[in-house]
């Protein structure tokens, strides 16, 4: 059988989110990959959430958000591009593929265009085949610890929520 | 406590059932997911019979949160939330996952697709166990409504609110009121003198005593939410004083200065640089254009200043900005007509005798620089024989895919005034006739039996490159019939495009400064096509006329007069409700650090300099969750979408998954 990839996807509620509503509406087919979780805003996206679903077992995360410039809160989009670049570091020096997470844009009109971004990761993320941690982190324990401190440090974030 | 959870998998009739075995998740969800109690599918959770299987469950069995995978929550969470409420539970204790838009109707593979949606209810019922009850805030509306744009749509919505006895404060951008149906003639089908119906609303709304009319004014910046919008407007400087203006007209009629009137005239004819932009004009008062003034480029004249008997010309008046409080805005900011000369085989502006359709209009306006007459761009030859085409800009995969729908009206409405003015030949070169609206089809009938040609084919070019001489000196059209599977050519005296129907050149920008959002054509985006087509994604944000797609003169009017009626609702109940979805800081964790005060776009993080922590002002906060990510604490709360609730979505959402290995080791 082929690989199929898990993909967790964030969407923001105004723009990304209306944008697959609109795909579905307006029946465009795309694979059946991306798994969607609604935050208000793509600047809701908590690096952690990403690392929490790698670790769990997503193979990529996409995370969608308005267009630069038409955030419905103003700006908050560009945070959302400012931590994803820290996270993009921050996955290559754990030894990821960075291309496992990916940013787009799409507006509450472009369900044509989130399909085709879903379509185009999907297929990428095919090419990278699964996320395999263990081996890359064979070659460097430290790597291990990295992670070991991040999911740790979602757990107490989580405690402190609870 | 471990809470009992009710699942419920819609059928959606086949649009889900049809792609998803909605049995299997049901079973599948009641067997396996943790804390669920009741798993059930049916086929229309939506219906009132649905929603009392919910409320039922509730009362008989206890449940203490409701998980529904049915359509997306932009379209029934309220409808859910209200039975819960209704039986009880908190409605912020139900979670709508979206398994139709989001899987049923994108997916390919039925087996995928069930997967998926599997999925979707473990990350909901996971979710749902850490959602807390929440209570709904409800704020005060202010009675004032801002209405942007003084065209047919705006003037309706202002006259029905302003009627209804609240205040409404109407801005135009250019120097009168009146819009793009002041230019018409004749409106079709019936035939009505444009202006005899339109002057009225116009000096009904410039007298009304609820209505605040700023022309010459344009928005500026909107803050605030529904019900409490602050609005900055940017009153351009007229040159002339307002107070003191009796809209004698004596500096107009004395003005040394012409200048070609490319806007309300639409090039046809001139203007004065004082001027209002037509007789009927609503306010009287003029403007001065100061970019063609003679004072203002070469420093002297100031003719006007010397006629006027009331020293109402001021040459040193400043843009002033004012800022106003309004409980709602509507948005009637109407079209603009597509270039022409972007389609250069019609050879707009190259060739003499091709005409826009505003242009048109006012050639036959009695008003117009011709006096009604139609004649030749000499001013004096009438045309033998006239050319109409459809679709310049219109249903072409190369400027705009949609049919503006009111062109192919406008030009029967050209052919009857051709055919009763002129003793031309009139010919009108369509892809289809499209006249669905009331009396529209009577009026193409009617026009077939008065002795409009009809010519099924679009035109492939204008040229004036004569073969004989019947051709010489004509405009000669090239065409393909398509009724005959023929090309063919046919000289005229004059043509005219019937340039289409667009958004506005600053629509986004406008949208933007709103936060409304556009479609790919740049029309306003309503928030449902069928169902709401006047509100926006925005609470307390509507929108009216063709701001919003093409609309004819009555479809305009309705828009307008609606969405005037969801404002009037909101104002008469008073207050309004807004979704509790915003951020809290915990004061023991904060470390003062105010990272998240420089995050927060609103400015609705406050630092308590005594405590040194940072606070949410609640009214402010639109619940973004930019803060709550970004607290290095993670002090910071964002209710409805905190970390817990979407940790527990996402472990849900990967219930199928292989954890790394690290997690388990």
């Amino acid at each position: 059988m082929s690989f199929e990839p898990k993909i967790v996807g964030f969407l923001c509620n105004w723009c990304s989110y209306r944008a697959a509503d609109l795909a579905g509406t307006a029946r465009i087919k795309y694979p059946e990959n991306v798994r969607i979780i609604r935050v208000m805003c793509s600047g809701r996206v908590d690096p952690s959430f990403v690392f929490k679903a790698l670790s769990l077992g997503a193979d990529a995360v996409m995370v969608a958000g308005c267009h630069p410039g038409e955030c419905h809160y103003l700006e908050q989009n560009y945070k959302a591009m400012r931590r994803f670049h820290i996270l993009k570091h921050t996955l290559r020096a754990m030894g990821l593929e960075e291309d496992r997470v990916r940013l787009v844009w799409a507006s509450a009109a472009e369900g044509q265009l989130l399909a085709e971004h879903i379509e185009k990761f999907v297929a990428d993320v095919k090419k990278l085949g699964p996320l395999n941690w263990g081996h890359n982190w064979a070659e460097n324990g430290d790597r291990l610890h990295a992670l070991e401190a991040i999911v740790k440090e979602h757990e107490e974030a989580m405690e402190v929520k609870s | 406590m471990a809470e009992k959870v009710g699942v419920y998998v819609c059928h959606c009739g086949s649009n889900i059932a049809g792609m998803v075995d909605v049995e299997a998740v049901a079973k599948w969800a009641g067997a396996n997911v943790k804390n669920v109690a009741i798993s059930k599918d049916y086929k229309f959770m939506c219906s009132s019979l649905g929603q009392q299987m919910i409320e039922d469950d509730i009362k008989k069995e206890g449940l203490t949160r409701i998980v529904v995978a049915a359509c997306s929550p932009h379209l029934h969470e309220k409808t859910f939330r209200r039975a819960c409420q209704n039986a009880g539970l908190n409605p912020y204790l139900c979670q709508l996952t979206n398994v139709r838009e989001h899987v049923s109707w994108v997916a390919k593979d039925k087996a995928a697709a069930t997967e998926k949606v599997k999925s979707l209810v473990s990350a909901a019922v996971a979710r749902v166990t850490h959602q807390e009850p929440l209570e709904k805030m409800f704020v005060k509306v202010n009675p004032r409504t801002l209405v942007i744009g003084g065209g047919i749509a705006g003037l309706q919505a202002t006259l029905e609110l302003a009627d209804a006895g609240y205040p409404v404060t109407l801005i135009e951008r250019e120097p009168s009121i009146g819009g793009h149906m002041a230019q018409f003639d004749k409106t079709f089908p019936t035939l009505d003198c444009s202006a005899c119906i339109l002057t009225p609303k116009m000096s009904e709304v410039g007298q009304h005593e609820n209505v605040t009319l700023h022309t010459y004014a344009e928005l500026e910046e909107v803050s605030g939410s529904v019900g409490n919008f602050k609005v900055k407007i940017r009153l351009k400087a007229k040159m002339v004083d307002a107070e003191k203006c009796t809209g004698c007209g004596i500096c107009i009629e004395k003005c040394p200065k012409k200048v070609l009137d490319t806007v309300f005239e639409a090039g046809m004819g001139n203007r004065k640089a004082i001027y209002t932009p037509f007789p009927q004009a609503v306010p009287r008062i003029p403007v001065i254009d100061t970019e063609n003034c003679t004072y203002f480029t070469q420093g002297k004249c100031k003719v006007c200043a010397k006629v006027c008997p009331t020293e109402a010309v001021d040459y040193e008046q400043k843009d002033e900005i004012i800022e106003i409080e309004v409980g709602n805005i509507i948005m009637a900011t109407g079209w603009k007509l597509f270039d022409c000369e972007r389609i250069p085989q019609y050879q707009y502006k190259r060739l003499d005798n091709v005409y826009t359709n505003m242009e048109f209009e006012r050639l036959c306006n009695a008003a117009g620089p011709t006096n009604g007459k139609i004649v030749m761009r000499d001013g004096k030859t009438e045309p033998k024989s006239i050319a109409i085409i459809h679709c310049v800009g219109s249903r072409d995969a190369n400027f705009n895919p949609y049919c503006s729908g009111v062109c192919c009206m406008a030009a029967l409405k050209f052919g009857h005034l051709v055919l009763e003015k002129t003793n031309a030949e009139v010919y009108s070169f369509y892809i289809d006739m499209r006249a669905p609206m009331k009396d529209y089809e009577e009026f193409y009938q009617r026009l077939l039996t008065e002795g409009m040609h009809f010519v099924r084919g679009k035109v492939a070019e204008v040229n004036n490159a004569a073969r004989n001489e019947r051709e010489g000196g004509k405009l000669i059209v090239q065409y393909e019939d398509t009724l005959l599977g023929k090309q063919k050519r046919m000289p005229f005296d004059m043509v005219i495009l019937m340039g289409a129907i667009e958004p506005q050149a600053d629509a986004k920008e406008l949208g933007l400064k709103c936060g409304i959002s556009c479609s790919m054509a740049g029309w306003y985006t309503e928030r449902h096509p069928k169902l709401d087509p006047v509100a926006t994604m925005t609470d307390g944000i509507f929108v009216a006329g063709a701001c919003q797609g093409p609309k004819d003169i009555p479809a305009s009017v309705a828009q307008g007069a609606a969405a005037a009626a969801r404002v009037a609702g909101m104002i008469t109940k008073g207050t309004v409700m807004i979704e509790p979805i915003v951020a809290s800081i915990d004061e023991e964790g904060c470390s003062g650090c105010k990272i998240c005060n420089t995050m927060c776009p609103y400015n609705a993080i406050e630092f308590d300099e005594e405590k040194s922590v940072s606070r949410v002002i609640t009214a402010l906060c639109k619940g973004c969750g930019t803060c709550v990510a970004a607290c290095p604490a993670g002090v910071i709360t964002g209710a409805h979408f905190n970390n817990r609730q979407i940790y527990s979505e996402i472990e849900g959402i990967l219930w199928d998954a292989q954890p790394a290995e690290v997690a388990s080791g």
